[in-house]
């Protein structure tokens, strides 16, 4: 298993937003829910818009689903597992985050 | 027992119909079935014939298809006449030389349009109103036209008006009876409906008979009246009146009326036992029903008589509910007041151009009829009144005085309908079968469409049924919803009331309070744009950043390979040659690619996230301001040069657009808004096409509300004319402010305003007249967004922490490796996906 990797501190991240950060060269969407206080990591690439966008999308739920939906063509995309609500033949790469006392930390492939 | 042979005359609207009830009946395997039609296709909605010209196509207006004949073995034979009739040996025979026999045969020839016998109505651009052939030769006249005018002002004549009229065309209406829609209107409604379609612009020619049209000297033609005068024209539509296609009856020996129409019995059968005839070309109890629906009840009186049921036909209601000329009109009933000891009430506002009349039975227990114009929202309530026959309230006046004049209105709750009440006659639709549908599971509209056909017609019962369906739901305990999304059960109009009331000031509050879930890419925005537009905070700080789109939140619109435009205010689009050195400086130094927009400023594509603050603080610094091109807000302000230089101009349209610009610049609201400002009636700025237009004259300006250009293009409304420049702000800040408050999210000022209860003269109401005493208050709000302005390109750039957002990454400076250009007419744009993959040369 690869090694986590600090991508900044809790506190560079505003609540209910979108960064992305870049680990092993593949760029990664993570996003902070300020209610939950969850994190999700997901691959920053668009499929289907076919650009690197995601982190910049609005994030929210679906029933009891976290979402982020695309900022090109308005996709929702599940931030637990990268499946496409709309089109599920697209599913985006998900990565291990977590919380180390303040530090947000990633697992790259 | 081997199949009996039905042979249907004619795949009009009403031949269809019988068709398709047929094959709905139990019995329909003892039946074989084969129709023709003269036409070149099956049958299609004739009814909304005119929307062909706002884009509908045939395969829109289809009411079948051949798929849907074939499956169901229905024999069809398409553009060949039935052309001899054989009642002894029971055939047919058509102009091909077709023979075909029957057991049971059913005239649906419908009627042709009148054309009166004027010496010369038979030349090229003579034209009629009845199929999509005529409407294909109308369109190819009308654009080698300028002038065109309509023969007759009955009601289809005002709908073939309406065409002529949208088409661009200078037009007239020459009616020979002394006013429009003799038949359904009396004297009041009549002038009331000519004085509203004049104001259109459309010119109405009453006791005018043609007696000849001749070559004209400005025009193609000349119509020469029997009164000595004359009217030019390039070319003519015929809309006199229909006559019954009852040729094949006349000379077959089937009894025909003294004046045409096919002679029926309450089976519909002719005088001869086994030959029907249905529809227009019917003339039942002396009788012919020019309307769809009493067409469709014949057809279903028809099938039940074939099958061995026991329908019959008992007359039908003949009273109209339209929009003409965008007036509304309806007609109810005996609208003359000609049954014997009728009385009247009548409502007359010439201010706000309203007529009513409401003609009552002796005792005055009952509704006869009614002529509505200019307000027709009473026509379902009267028309349910009468057609069951129920009696009158106490104060029968009430039922057509405006609401809120003192005497309260009298509504009639349709819960007051027996189950029985048609609701649509299109479809002959009943209340109970509403009712029916919403217990199978029908919530809203779409629903009740689909499962009962109401109001999938003419649409006139649209109302009705929505107050039917919300009835039954309300009496089944649902709540009648128009939630914005699964997280909030309000509509944008209550939210944003919401936020008003309770001074809420951020999305998570507004959540706590009155929502669930985590919010979405629907409500997020929303709340957003609705925050702002009250309290004009600046939109990045932190607790409102999660709300906006990408556009707002980089203050630059995302391309389609995530890089974002740049797009400084130029307001009124005039611009100094220094600025618009910068303007290229700026945009050489970072490689963007530069184009003049459509909203009369430059557009800078390609900027990465890194380099949008280092672009804008350079704009900044040379006087710039952000253009708002990303957000739901004011746009620009188009001008033309007006008065300071052109040789026409009455009024300084530029100096007029700037201010009106910046007076509005940043106001959020629930889409976008677009101004323009002319110099003169030239209209060089396209104003009326704007949710704004202003267009200068020798008094003033007139004021233009609710044009949208886009997906949907619509005109604007005149709104005020000749006001001073303060009375032209007040007038824009209340309607800005009403827009703001009552609009849904997404929806420009001109389906706003489509959708505004009352239309346009409430909006005058309100913004004019101060009819909901809201002036000075929605003034008084604009006033307090106006002094919060601020731009938010400069807060950013003069804000550190804002700036760290503007990175691709949050751990490193590197930027985006995977965008990719090529070089295209001196300019860079992204490479297509195949020039990737090819690896065409790319550039930085
Ligand atoms: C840049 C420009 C085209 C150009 O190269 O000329 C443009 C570009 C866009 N238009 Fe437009 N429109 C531009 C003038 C217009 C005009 C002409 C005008 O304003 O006089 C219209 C028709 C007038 C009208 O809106 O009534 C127009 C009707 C639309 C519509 C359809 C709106 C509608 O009501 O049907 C959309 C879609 C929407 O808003 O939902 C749209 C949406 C867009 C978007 C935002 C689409 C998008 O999300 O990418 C484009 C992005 C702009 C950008 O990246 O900066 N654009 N767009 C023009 C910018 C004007 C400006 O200076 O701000
Ligand atoms: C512009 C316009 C707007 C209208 N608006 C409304 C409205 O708002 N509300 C309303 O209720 N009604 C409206 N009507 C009237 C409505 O369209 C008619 O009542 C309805 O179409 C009548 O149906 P039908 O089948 O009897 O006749 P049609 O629809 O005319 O069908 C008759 C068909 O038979 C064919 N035919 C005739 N003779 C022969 C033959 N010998 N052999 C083979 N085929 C033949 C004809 O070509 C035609 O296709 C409107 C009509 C027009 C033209
Ligand atoms: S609208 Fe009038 S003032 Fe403006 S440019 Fe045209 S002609 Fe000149
Ligand atoms: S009455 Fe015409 S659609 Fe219902």
């Amino acid at each position: 298993m690869s090694q986590w990797k600090t991508i900044c501190s809790e506190s560079d991240l505003t609540p209910n937003t979108g960064v992305c950060a870049l680990v092993d060269g593949e760029q990664v969407a993570v996003f902070y829910c300020g209610k939950t206080k969850s994190l999700f990591a997901v691959s920053n690439y668009d499929p289907i818009g076919k650009a690197y966008v995601l982190s910049r999308g609005i994030m929210g739920s679906l029933g009891d689903v976290p979402v982020v939906a695309s900022p090109l063509y308005k996709q929702h995309f599940n931030l637990q597992t990268g499946e496409c609500l709309e089109e599920p033949e697209h599913t985006l790469k998900t990565y291990p985050i977590r919380n180390e006392a303040g530090e947000i930390q990633l697992q790259a492939a | 027992m081997s199949k009996q042979r039905v042979l249907v005359v004619g795949n009009g609207m009403v031949g269809h119909k019988f068709i398709d009830n047929l094959l709905q009946d139990s019995q329909a395997d003892n039946f074989e079935i084969i129709t023709f039609s003269e036409e070149p296709r099956l049958a299609y909605d004739r009814v909304q014939l005119s929307s062909y010209f706002s884009g509908a196509t045939a395969a829109d207006l289809a009411l079948t298809d051949e798929g849907y004949y074939n499956e169901n073995g229905v024999n069809f034979v398409l553009n060949d006449k039935v052309v001899e009739l054989n009642t002894k040996e029971n055939y047919v025979v058509t102009a091909s030389g077709r023979k075909e026999s029957y057991d049971k045969l059913v005239l649906a020839t419908g009627s042709f349009p009148f054309v009166p016998p004027i010496p010369g109505n038979d030349q090229e651009h003579c034209l009629v109103y009845r199929t999509i052939e005529d409407l294909e030769a109308i369109t190819a006249s009308a654009s080698q036209s300028k002038v065109g005018v309509v023969v007759g002002g009955g009601l289809l004549g005002l709908e073939a008006a309406n065409a002529l009229k949208a088409a661009g065309l200078e037009t007239h209406v020459v009616e020979f009876a002394p006013r429009l829609m003799a038949v359904q209107l009396d004297e009041g409604g009549g002038s009331l409906l000519r004085r509203k379609i004049e104001d259109l612009g459309v010119t109405v020619h009453t006791e005018k008979a043609t007696s000849e049209i001749v070559e004209g000297e400005t025009c193609r033609y000349r119509m020469n009246f029997a009164d000595g005068s004359h009217l030019e024209t390039d070319m003519i539509l015929f809309s006199a009146g229909i006559r019954p296609q009852d040729e094949l009856a006349r000379q077959f020996d089937l009894e025909v009326g003294e004046r045409g129409g096919i002679v029926v019995n309450d089976n519909c059968q002719t005088s001869v036992d086994n030959v029907y005839a249905i529809g227009e070309c019917a003339l039942w109890g002396g009788r012919i029903f020019g309307l769809v629906a009493p067409g469709y009840t014949m057809a279903k009186v028809a099938v039940s008589h074939i099958t061995g049921g026991s329908e019959t036909f008992q007359g039908a209601d003949m009273s109209t509910k339209l929009k003409l000329l965008g007036v509304d009109v309806a007609s109810i009933g005996d609208a003359h007041g000609n049954t014997p000891g009728a009385q009247s009430y009548t409502y007359n506002d010439e201010i706000e151009q309203v007529y009513k009349r409401l003609i009552v039975s002796e005792d005055g227990k009952k509704v006869l009829g009614a002529v509505l114009v200019g307000d027709v929202e009473a026509y379902g309530n009267l028309l349910q009144l009468m057609l069951n026959d129920m009696e009158l309230p106490e104060n029968p006046a009430g039922l057509i005085l405006p609401a809120g004049s003192g005497e309260a209105s009298v509504g009639l709750g349709v819960d007051a309908l027996p189950d029985t009440a048609q609701i649509c006659s299109c479809y002959d639709v009943t209340k109970g079968q509403i009712k029916e549908a919403v217990a199978n599971g029908c919530v809203d509209m779409g629903g009740i469409k689909g499962a009962t056909k109401a109001s999938t017609g003419c649409g006139g019962c649209a109302a009705l049924t929505k107050q039917v369906l919300d009835a039954e739901l309300a009496n089944l305990g649902y709540e009648v919803k128009n939630d914005i999304c699964e997280h909030f059960a309000y509509s944008r109009k209550e939210l944003a009331d919401i936020v008003r009331v309770k001074q809420i000031k951020t999305f998570d509050e507004l959540l706590e309070s009155h929502g669930h879930g985590l919010g979405c890419d629907i409500c997020k925005p929303t709340v957003g744009s609705i925050l702002a537009s009250f309290w004009n905070d600046y939109v990045l700080k932190d607790e409102h950043i999660g709300l906006q789109d990408t556009n707002d939140i980089f203050l630059g619109n995302m391309q389609k390979d995530g890089t974002y435009s740049v797009v400084p205010r130029v307001a009124g689009g005039e611009i100094t040659p220094e600025k618009l050195i910068v303007l290229g400086e700026v945009a050489k130094e970072f490689n963007l690619y530069t184009k003049v927009t459509g909203g009369q400023r430059i557009d800078l594509f390609g900027a990465q996230l890194h380099e949008l603050p280092l672009i804008w603080k350079k704009l900044v610094d040379a006087g710039f301001e952000t253009g708002h091109a990303y957000g739901k807000s004011v746009r620009t302000v188009k001008s033309c040069v007006g008065s300071t230089w052109c040789r026409y101009g009455v009024n300084d349209s530029v100096g007029f657009a700037i201010n009106l610009e910046d007076r509005y610049k940043g106001l959020r609201s629930p889409h976008k808004l677009k101004f323009a400002v002319s110099g003169c009636t030239r209209e060089c700025a396209e104003a009326q096409c704007k949710d704004v237009g202003v267009i200068a004259t020798e008094n003033g300006w007139n004021l233009y509300v609710c044009g949208n250009g886009g997906m949907r293009p619509r005109h604007a409304d005149l709104f005020a004319t000749d006001l001073d420049d303060d009375t032209l702000i007040k007038y824009v800040d209340r309607f800005l402010m009403f827009y703001i408050r009552t609009a849904d999210r997404l929806q420009r000022t001109s389906v706003w305003l489509e959708n505004l209860e009352g239309g346009l003269d409430y909006l005058k109401d309100v913004v004019i007249n101060d009819k909901l005493g809201l002036g000075a208050e929605l003034e008084a709000e604009m006033e307090a967004n106006i002094g919060n302005y601020q731009c938010e390109w400069k807060t950013t750039i003069e804000n550190p922490e804002r700036l760290k957002r503007f990175k691709h990454f949050i751990n490193s400076d590197e930027t985006d490796s995977s965008l990719a250009y090529v070089a295209e007419r001196g300019q860079r744009r992204p490479a297509t996906q195949e020039e990737r993959i090819q690896s065409v040369e790319l550039v930085d």
